[in-house]
C-alpha cells in the first residue's frame, strides 16, 4: 500500500490517486464563446461609431438616398438561409455522416458567398456615385461597421473551406465535431450581428 | 432527431460535453427568425405605423430575434459549460450597454456643449 | 528640428528610404552602436556556446506556462530598461531647461521620448509583467498542469514580443510618434502627424493587443476549467481570484482599443473621417472610446498585485487572511465599477454638470472597495507573527505609499479640482504614486515571493534591501515634487520652462529618478548575485516561506507537469490545510501524464505578423501582402497538425518524483 494517502486525524483524501485526464479540449468551446464575446465588443464599438457619429452627413447623402431595402432584404435572406443549411450540417454531423456533413457546408458557404457578392454589389454601386467611405462620418462609420461584418463572413468562408477538407482527410473525430461546433458558433453570431446590422443601419436609417 | 446512440458509444466516455442540436430547435428557430425578420422589413418598407411607432416595434423585434437565434441556433442554455457561457454572455451585455449609452450620453453633452451647429448661423450672436 | 516631410512611397520599398535612419541624432547613433555591439555580443556567446539548439527546443517553441510566464518577465524586465531610460533623459531635460537652455533633447526627439515611455511602461513592461506572473503562478494555485490552451499562450507571448519588438525597431528606423500615450487625434491624424511614429504606435500596440486578448481569453477559461476537485469559486486563492478579474476586465476591454485604434487606422490609411476634424469626424469620440478602454486597463494592471499582497500579507503574518468573502466581493465590485467611471480622464472637455458629477460620484464609489482591501491587509497583520522578509516589506512600502496615490485620486475625482489640476503634472505624480506604488512595488513583492518557487533558490537579502531603500526614497524624491509643481500650475508634457523658481523642484525630481537608478541597478546586482550564490541560497523543500497556497505544494522549480497527482481541495489556503492535517505525500502508483506538445508554430506565426506591421508602417504592400497571406496559410496549416501532445511515461514520473523524496529526505 504505497500509494495510500489518508490523513492521519481523519481519513481525508488529499490527493487524486485514481483519476483520468480531462478529455482533449473539453474547454475549446468555452473559449471560443470568450472569444466571441470579445469580438462582440469590437461590433459594439462600431455600432457605438455609428450611432454617435450616423448622423453626420456633412451635406452629403442621407441613408434615404442611399439605401435599396430590397436588396438588403434578400441579403438578409442569403445569411438566414446559410444559418439554417449549417444547422443540417450539424444535424448530419451528428448522425455521423461525413459526406452529408460536407455537403451542407459546401450549401452554406455558397449563400455566405451569395451574401458576400450582394454586398460587394452594393458597395461597388455606392462608390460609384460618389457615396464613398471617405465622403462623410455617417459614410465611414457605414462602411466600416458593415465591411466589418463582410471581413467576418470572408473569414468564415475560408474556415469553412478548411473544415471542408479537415472531415475529409479525419472524418469525424472528437477534434473536427468539435471544430464544427465552434465554426457553428461564429457562423450564428455573424447571424446575430447582422440583426443589429439590418435593424439599426439599414432600417432605423431609412426611418430617420 | 436524435444521434444514433452506437455512436456515442463510439466515442467512449471521455466525450466532452457539446451542446445536443435537434431539427426541431432549427425549424422553429427558422420560421421564427423569418417572420421577426419579415415584419421589420414590411413596416419600414410599407410604412403603416408612424415612425417613432414603427422604431420601437422594430427595436424591439430585433431584440426578440436576437434571443431566438441564442436559444434555437446556439443553444444557449443557462446549464451550457456550468452556466458560464451565459454569465459571460450578461456579462457582455452589460458592458455593451454601459458603453453604448454611456457614449450617446457623453458624446450628446460634448455636441451640444463644443460643436455649435456649423450651417446655423441664426444662433451666433 | 523639425520633422522631415513626409516622403514619397516607392513601389518597393514604400517610405523607407535611407533618410528614415537617425543619422543626425548622436544621442540616437550611441544608443544604436551599444545595442548593436552589445546584441552581437550575446548573439556571439549563444552560438559560441552552442545554445541555439537548446532555446529553441526548450524555451522559445515551449507551451509550459511556467517558462512563458519566465520569459514574459524577461521581456518586462528587458523593456523596463528602455522605458526608465526614457524617463531618465526626461527628468535630465526638465532639469535643464531653464533660463534660455534649451536642454539637450530637440522637441521632436523629447516627444518621442515621453510617448514611449507611457507606452512601454504600460503595455511592455507592466502588461507582460503581470501576464508573465499570472501564466507562472494560477495553473500551480489551482492545481493544473498546464493553462487550457497551451500552445495559444505560446503564440500570445510571442505577439506581444514582436509587438515589443516593433515598437523597439523605431528607435532606429524612422521615428515614434510625438503624440504622448494615446495618441489623441486630431494631432494622431494623418494631416499633423504625417510621418510613421504614429504608424509604429498603432500596429505595435494592435500585434501585442491581439496576444494581450488570446491570452486573457486562456486564462479565464483555465481558471474556470481546470480548477482541483474541490476548490470551489470561493476556495480559490484570492490571486487567483483577481488574475480572473483581471483577465476579464482584459476580454472585455482590449477589443476596444482594437477597434478604436483599427479606426484611428482607417483614418490614417483609407482617408475615413471618423475622428478627423472634417466632413463629421469628431476627435472627442476618440477619447472617449479610448478611455473607455483606459480605465479598466488600470485595474487590469493594479487587480494582480492586489492578490499578491494578500497572499503575502497572509503568509508573513502567519494568519489566514482577513476577511476573504469580502476581498473577492471587493475585487468583482472594482471590476463592474471599472466601467462607469471612464469620463473622469476628460472632464475638462466640455461635458455637462450631470454627467461630470455623474462620473466624479462613481469615481469616489470605487475607492470604497479599494479602501476595504487595505482594511483587510491591516487586519491581517493586527496580531499577526509578522516576518520583515523582502516580499512582506515591499507590501509594507506599498500600503503607504499607495494610500497616498489613492487620495490623490479621490482629489482629482472632484470635477472642479480636476479643472484646475487636469493635465497638471500633480496628475503625473498622481498616477506614478499608484503606477510604482501599487504595480511596480506589487511586482518586486511577487519577485521576491516566487523567485524560489521558479528557480529553487531565494533572492539574496542584503542587495534586496538596498534596493528597497532606494526605490522607495528615490520615488517620494521623484514624484513629490511633481505634486507640488502640479498644484502650482505646471502642466505635463513642456519641454522648456521660463520661470526660474521651479528649477529646484525639477533638480530635486531628477535626483529622485538618479536614486531610483541605483535601486534598479541593485536589483539586476541582486538577480546576479543570487544566481552566482545559488547553492547557499537554495530551498530544497519546495516550501520556504511557510506558505499556504497549493504551489508551494510542489518542488522547486515544478516538475513539467506540476503535480504527479491532482491535489483535492478541503479548505481556502489548501497547502496550509494539508501540513496541518499531516498529509503524506504520494511516493507511488504513478501514472502516464498527458502533457501537450512543444511547437515552432506560434514564433514563426507572431514573426510573420512582426514582418507585416513593419510592411504596413512603411507601406510595402507587397510585403505586407505576402506576410498577411503567409499568416492565413500558417494558420491553416497549424490547423491540420492533429497530434498535438505526448504521454509522460509513467516511469519517467516515477525518477522525477523519487529524486524529489529523497531531496525531502535529506533536508528533513
Amino acid at each position: 500500500m504505497t500509494a495510500r494517502t489518508i490523513a492521519a486525524d481523519q481519513s481525508v483524501e488529499f490527493y487524486n490517486l485514481d483519476e483520468h485526464p480531462h478529455p482533449e479540449g473539453h474547454s475549446t468551446m468555452l473559449g471560443f464563446w470568450i472569444y466571441l464575446m470579445s469580438d462582440c465588443l469590437i461590433f459594439a464599438i462600431l455600432f457605438a461609431c455609428y450611432a454617435v457619429l450616423g448622423g453626420n452627413y456633412a451635406a452629403g447623402p442621407a441613408p434615404k438616398d442611399l439605401f435599396d431595402l430590397k436588396l438588403i432584404a434578400l441579403n438578409t435572406a442569403m445569411l438566414l438561409f446559410s444559418s439554417i443549411t449549417y444547422g443540417f450540417a450539424v444535424l448530419q454531423m451528428q448522425r455521423g455522416r461525413v459526406k452529408g456533413t460536407q455537403i451542407w457546408l459546401a450549401v452554406t458557404g455558397l449563400f455566405g458567398l451569395a451574401f458576400l457578392g450582394i454586398e460587394l454589389y452594393e458597395f461597388h454601386h455606392l462608390i460609384e456615385i460618389g457615396a464613398t467611405p471617405q465622403r462623410s462620418a455617417f459614410l465611414s462609420a457605414f462602411f466600416t461597421l458593415v465591411g466589418t461584418h463582410g471581413l467576418h463572413v470572408t473569414f468564415g468562408i475560408i474556415w469553412l473551406v478548411t473544415l471542408m477538407v479537415q472531415l475529409g482527410k479525419h472524418g469525424l473525430g472528437a477534434a473536427n465535431r468539435r471544430r464544427v461546433m465552434c465554426l457553428s458558433m461564429f457562423w450564428h453570431f455573424l447571424d446575430v450581428v447582422w440583426i443589429g446590422v439590418f435593424t439599426i443601419v439599414y432600417l432605423m436609417g431609412v426611418l430617420r | 432527431m436524435s444521434a444514433d446512440p452506437s455512436d456515442h458509444a463510439a466515442h467512449g466516455h471521455h466525450e466532452i460535453e457539446m451542446p445536443h442540436a435537434s431539427m426541431r430547435d432549427y425549424a422553429i428557430g427558422f420560421v421564427l427568425s423569418v417572420i421577426l425578420t419579415a415584419i421589420p422589413f414590411w413596416l419600414v418598407m410599407e410604412r403603416p405605423l408612424g415612425a417613432a411607432a414603427t422604431a420601437t416595434i422594430i427595436m424591439i423585434l430585433a431584440m426578440v430575434q436576437i434571443v431566438v437565434h441564442m436559444v434555437f441556433f446556439l443553444h444557449m442554455t443557462p446549464k451550457a459549460e456550468g452556466g458560464w457561457s451565459l454569465t459571460s454572455l450578461l456579462f457582455t451585455v452589460i458592458v455593451v450597454v454601459i458603453m453604448l449609452a454611456g457614449s450617446l450620453w457623453v458624446m450628446h453633452h460634448l455636441n451640444t456643449n463644443m460643436m455649435p451647429p456649423m450651417h446655423d448661423t441664426s444662433q451666433l450672436p | 528640428m523639425t520633422p522631415h516631410p513626409a516622403p514619397e512611397a516607392g513601389p518597393f520599398l514604400g517610405k523607407l528610404s535611407l533618410n528614415a535612419l537617425p543619422l543626425h541624432e548622436p544621442i540616437l547613433i550611441f544608443t544604436f552602436l551599444g545595442v548593436a555591439v552589445g546584441g552581437l555580443v550575446v548573439l556571439a556567446l549563444i552560438t559560441r556556446y552552442r545554445l541555439w539548439g537548446y532555446l529553441w527546443t526548450e524555451w522559445f517553441t515551449t507551451v509550459d506556462h511556467k517558462r512563458i510566464g519566465i520569459m514574459y518577465m524577461i521581456l518586462g524586465l528587458v523593456m523596463f530598461l528602455r522605458g526608465f531610460a526614457d524617463a531618465i533623459m526626461m527628468r535630465l531635460q526638465q532639469a535643464m531647461a531653464f533660463g534660455g537652455s534649451e536642454g539637450y533633447l530637440p522637441a521632436h526627439h523629447y516627444d518621442q521620448v515621453f510617448t514611449a515611455h507611457g507606452v512601454i511602461m504600460i503595455f511592455f513592461v507592466a502588461m507582460p509583467f503581470i501576464t508573465g506572473l499570472m501564466n507562472y503562478i494560477v495553473p500551480l494555485q489551482i492545481g493544473a498542469r498546464d493553462v487550457s490552451f497551451p500552445f495559444l499562450n505560446n503564440f500570445s507571448f510571442w505577439m506581444t514580443t514582436s509587438g515589443a519588438v516593433l515598437t523597439m525597431i523605431s528607435l532606429f528606423v524612422g521615428e515614434y510618434a510625438q503624440t504622448g500615450w494615446l495618441a489623441y487625434p486630431p494631432l494622431s491624424g494623418i494631416a499633423y502627424s504625417p510621418n510613421v511614429g504614429v504608424d509604429y504606435y498603432i500596429w505595435g500596440l494592435q500585434i501585442a493587443g491581439v496576444g494581450t486578448t488570446l491570452s486573457g481569453i486562456n486564462l479565464i477559461v483555465t481558471i474556470l476549467k481546470l480548477r482541483a476537485p474541490g476548490m470551489g469559486l470561493m476556495k480559490m486563492p484570492v490571486f487567483t481570484w483577481t488574475s480572473l478579474c483581471s483577465n476579464i476586465l482584459i476580454v472585455a476591454s482590449f477589443p476596444i482599443l482594437t477597434a478604436t485604434l483599427a479606426l484611428l487606422t482607417l483614418d490614417r490609411y483609407v482617408g475615413t473621417n471618423f475622428f478627423t476634424n472634417d466632413l463629421g469626424g469628431s476627435p472627442m469620440m476618440y477619447v472617449n472610446l479610448i478611455w473607455i478602454w483606459g480605465h479598466p486597463e488600470v485595474y487590469i494592471l493594479v487587480l494582480p498585485l492586489f492578490g499578491v499582497y494578500s497572499e503575502v500579507t497572509s503568509t508573513f503574518s502567519g494568519k489566514k487572511l482577513f476577511g476573504y468573502t469580502s476581498m473577492v466581493y471587493a475585487t468583482v465590485c472594482i471590476t463592474i465599477l471599472s466601467y462607469i467611471v471612464w469620463l473622469h480622464h476628460f472632464f475638462t472637455m466640455g461635458s455637462g454638470a450631470s454627467v461630470n458629477s455623474f462620473f466624479g460620484i462613481t469615481t469616489m464609489v470605487i475607492s470604497i472597495p479599494t479602501g476595504a482591501k487595505l482594511f483587510n491587509w491591516l487586519f491581517t497583520m493586527y496580531r499577526g507573527r509578522i516576518r520583515f522578509e523582502l516580499p512582506m516589506m515591499w507590501t509594507i512600502a506599498f500600503m503607504l505609499t499607495f494610500v497616498v496615490g489613492g487620495m490623490t485620486g479621490v482629489l482629482l475625482a472632484v470635477p472642479p479640482a480636476d479643472f484646475v489640476l487636469h493635465n497638471s503634472l500633480f496628475l503625473i505624480a498622481h498616477f506614478h504614486n499608484v503606477i510604482i506604488g501599487g504595480v511596480l512595488f506589487g511586482l518586486f513583492a511577487a519577485i521576491n515571493y516566487w523567485w524560489p518557487k521558479a528557480f529553487g533558490f531565494k533572492l539574496d537579502v542584503f542587495w534586496g534591501k538596498i534596493s528597497f531603500w532606494c526605490w522607495v526614497v528615490g520615488f517620494w524624491l521623484a514624484f513629490m515634487p511633481l505634486y507640488i509643481l502640479g498644484l502650482m500650475g505646471v502642466t505635463r508634457r513642456m519641454r522648456v520652462f521660463d520661470d526660474p523658481s521651479l528649477q529646484i523642484w525639477f533638480v530635486i525630481a531628477a535626483i529622485g529618478a538618479a536614486v531610483i537608478a541605483v535601486g534598479i541597478a541593485a536589483m539586476l546586482i541582486q538577480f546576479g548575485v543570487s544566481i552566482w550564490r545559488r547553492k547557499e541560497l537554495a530551498d530544497e523543500s519546495g516550501d520556504p516561506w511557510g506558505g499556504r497556497t497549493l504551489e508551494w505544494a510542489t518542488s522547486s522549480p515544478p516538475p513539467d507537469y506540476n503535480f504527479a497527482f491532482t491535489p483535492v481541495i478541503h479548505d481556502l489556503d489548501a497547502w496550509h490545510d494539508m501540513k496541518r492535517r499531516g498529509h503524506r505525500r504520494p511516493v507511488g502508483g504513478f501514472r502516464d501524464i498527458h502533457m501537450p506538445s512543444n511547437t515552432g508554430a506560434g514564433i514563426i506565426l507572431a514573426g510573420f505578423s512582426l514582418v507585416l506591421g513593419f510592411a504596413l508602417v512603411w507601406h510595402i504592400w507587397w510585403l505586407a501582402a505576402v506576410s498577411f497571406a503567409a499568416t492565413i496559410v500558417g494558420a491553416i496549416y497549424h490547423s491540420f497538425n492533429y497530434k498535438r501532445d505526448f504521454d509522460i511515461p509513467a516511469a519517467t514520473v516515477a525518477a522525477v518524483e523519487d529524486a524529489r523524496t529523497r531531496q525531502l529526505a535529506a533536508g528533513a
